[in-house]
């Protein structure tokens, strides 16, 4: 499929696994009309006629629609009416995914997704490839990303797989049954069963109209489950490589040096079970055009569920010269924040700021001094009577939002002078 | 910080005030004019002038808040009255800078300055600078951003 300017065509069964559901649900509509066989003559004709349409669109979406590598960028052409051409400069990846949903994995064929920095923050998507053509395309463009020739041979699979982290299958399941969305889920079982046993007439009502709430809640468990099975951390030449999925298999390589932000997470509940959970923020736009729901976290997890020593170990590998000890908040500001005012801390190191805040949950967020964007003093009428002052670190990743929060005026004064002098030093030295 | 502060051009404070006596003018006006000027609707355009007429005599205070200045590595944007602000963007993380200017601010010779950031929450932004100071502005971060610029 390839010709002479060394274009590629996409798999030519890409437009059904794009399709996903929609897929399956035609599957399922035109069941009935195959087995049943021309008891309503004109029905089957429409619904062949609409599935006929489907593939001809499909087909032709899928026929020009084509990929190159050409020097140190990914071009890919699309559109019939509006064609576009898209270049995607590959030194400013930031990561680079291999997803296979379940049809995908059925038709063997996988997705590439890179996550691009830069203004835009876009994602160039490969939807689909040939499996067997996918993780070598992988190395070959983490190799260019890296600025290796483009000649250079194919680099031999990597022997030093170094692995960081995995999670037994038992603990996701705790972990997930003690979270939030999974104590929800479960007053929505025990609502229902109840309802059943005490008041079955009122509870098949309840079930009817709140089945859509009902469904939005199971989902997101079985959306966190299905991502984070046997999720594994793998330190690799060309970055981290996070490799896990029980239906739907992810393999996401972040790149070196393209961590933008850590975040470690500790539900109350977990806290008590001394459990918490690790999340890396890289630059790009959360939502790109075309991408479901599932693929819209901008955040890694990178341990699901773990204990702090696992998370330190990450940790080390992630922030060598991270700070260690942590100032609290001075005592007035629980005026400000009652609730989150026990948990308000901050402390730095000269390539390394740590702030921590939360209200039930206690999340702590470490940012890397050369990866500062801007830093934002703000005061607020409650924090002025107060004397109390919070500092802003604003990164590229864009969920980790680090603030130090409700600190001594002159504290928060000396705190942004010398962080603004750590960060260009810092960035220099990158 | 031994810093040389700058504020906006003196015809943003009368641009925000010919803008907000505009809209306490239509208030009043269409308070008045739906209640048939009626009792109720006297009462809600009486309120509407007073709120106006604070907000002209506030429009002094976030006026004054206002002020940049361009230091060796970065520029510290300043603003706000209730809640005080302070950016502070160093030259080689900015990505790109606007200058734009609305019919009104058009209309008085005035010109607001965008910073942009590789981070959503730290575009900051200078309004009703004159146009040649805007221009003068946009040409400098320019140039200190192409030769300080940094990757993300």
């Amino acid at each position: 499929m390839n010709d002479a300017e060394g274009w590629h065509r996409l798999h030519p069964l890409s437009p059904v696994v794009r399709g996903g559901r929609a897929t399956i649900a035609i599957a399922v509509l035109l069941l009935p009309t195959v087995l049943g066989g021309g008891r309503n003559q004109t029905r089957t004709l429409v619904d062949l006629v609409v599935v006929a349409v489907l593939l001809v669109l499909g087909f032709i979406s899928w026929l020009v629609t084509r990929w190159r590598v050409d020097g140190d960028d990914l071009q890919i052409e699309t559109g019939v009416l509006r064609r576009q051409s898209l270049r995607y400069p590959l030194s400013q990846v930031q990561a680079i995914d291999v997803v296979r949903p379940g049809l995908a994995r059925l038709l063997r064929v996988a997705e590439l997704r890179l996550r691009m920095g830069g203004a835009s923050g876009k994602t160039a998507r490969l939807a689909y490839l040939h499996e067997r053509e996918v993780e070598p395309l992988r190395d070959r463009l983490l190799a260019l990303a890296r600025g290796a020739p483009a000649d250079e041979p194919p680099p031999v699979p990597a022997v030093e797989h170094h692995l960081l982290a995995t999670v037994p299958t038992s603990r996701l399941i705790a972990s997930i049954l003690v979270s939030d969305v999974g104590i929800a889920a479960e007053l929505v079982l025990l609502g229902l069963v109840l309802g059943i046993v005490y008041a079955p007439s009122a509870a098949a009502g309840l079930a009817s109209t709140g089945a859509v709430w009902i469904l939005l809640v199971f989902q997101l468990v079985w959306r966190r489950f299905n991502q984070e099975y046997r999720l594994s951390v793998v330190e690799i030449p060309d970055g981290l490589l996070l490799r896990g999925g029980l239906v739907a298999l992810t393999s996401e390589t972040i790149r070196p040096g393209r961590v933008q932000a850590v975040r470690l997470v500790e539900p109350m509940v977990w806290r008590l079970l001394g459990w918490c959970r690790l999340e890396v923020d890289i630059a790009g736009r959360q939502r790109s055009e075309g991408e479901g729901q599932a693929q819209r976290r901008a955040l890694r997890t990178i341990l699901p569920v773990g204990s702090p020593a696992v998370a330190d170990d990450l940790l080390d590998h992630l922030l060598p010269d991270r700070p260690r000890e942590l100032s609290p908040a001075p005592r007035r500001a629980r005026w400000k924040s009652p609730l989150r005012y026990r948990l308000l801390a901050w402390g730095r190191t000269p390539t390394c700021v740590v702030t921590q805040s939360g209200r039930l949950r206690r999340a702590t967020n470490w940012v890397p001094l050369e990866k500062v964007q801007s830093l934002r003093r703000v005061e607020g009428p409650v924090q002025r009577r107060l004397g109390l002052a919070s500092i802003h670190v604003d990164t590229a990743g864009r969920s980790v939002h680090a603030v130090i929060r409700d600190r001594d005026v002159e504290e928060a004064d000396a705190a942004l002078a010398e962080l603004v002098v750590s960060a260009r030093a810092a960035r220099r030295a990158a | 910080m031994e810093v040389q502060w700058h504020r906006p051009s003196a015809r943003l404070l009368a641009l925000r005030r010919l803008q907000v006596a505009i809209a306490t003018v239509a208030a009043v006006i269409a308070a008045v004019a739906a209640t048939r000027a009626s009792a109720l609707g006297l009462a809600v355009g009486g309120a509407a002038l007073v709120a106006g007429a604070l907000t002209v005599w506030f429009q002094r205070r976030r006026f004054l808040a206002w002020g940049y200045a361009e230091r060796e590595d970065d520029l510290l944007v300043r603003r706000g009255v209730m809640f005080s602000r302070l950016s502070v963007v160093p030259y080689g993380r900015m990505q790109f800078i606007d200058v734009t200017a609305g019919p009104f601010e058009r209309s008085f010779g005035l010109a607001t300055v965008r910073m942009h950031t590789a981070a959503a929450a730290s575009h900051a932004r200078i309004p009703g600078l004159a146009r040649v100071e805007a221009a003068r502005l946009r040409d400098r971060l320019a140039e200190l951003g192409e030769a300080q610029a940094a990757g993300i």
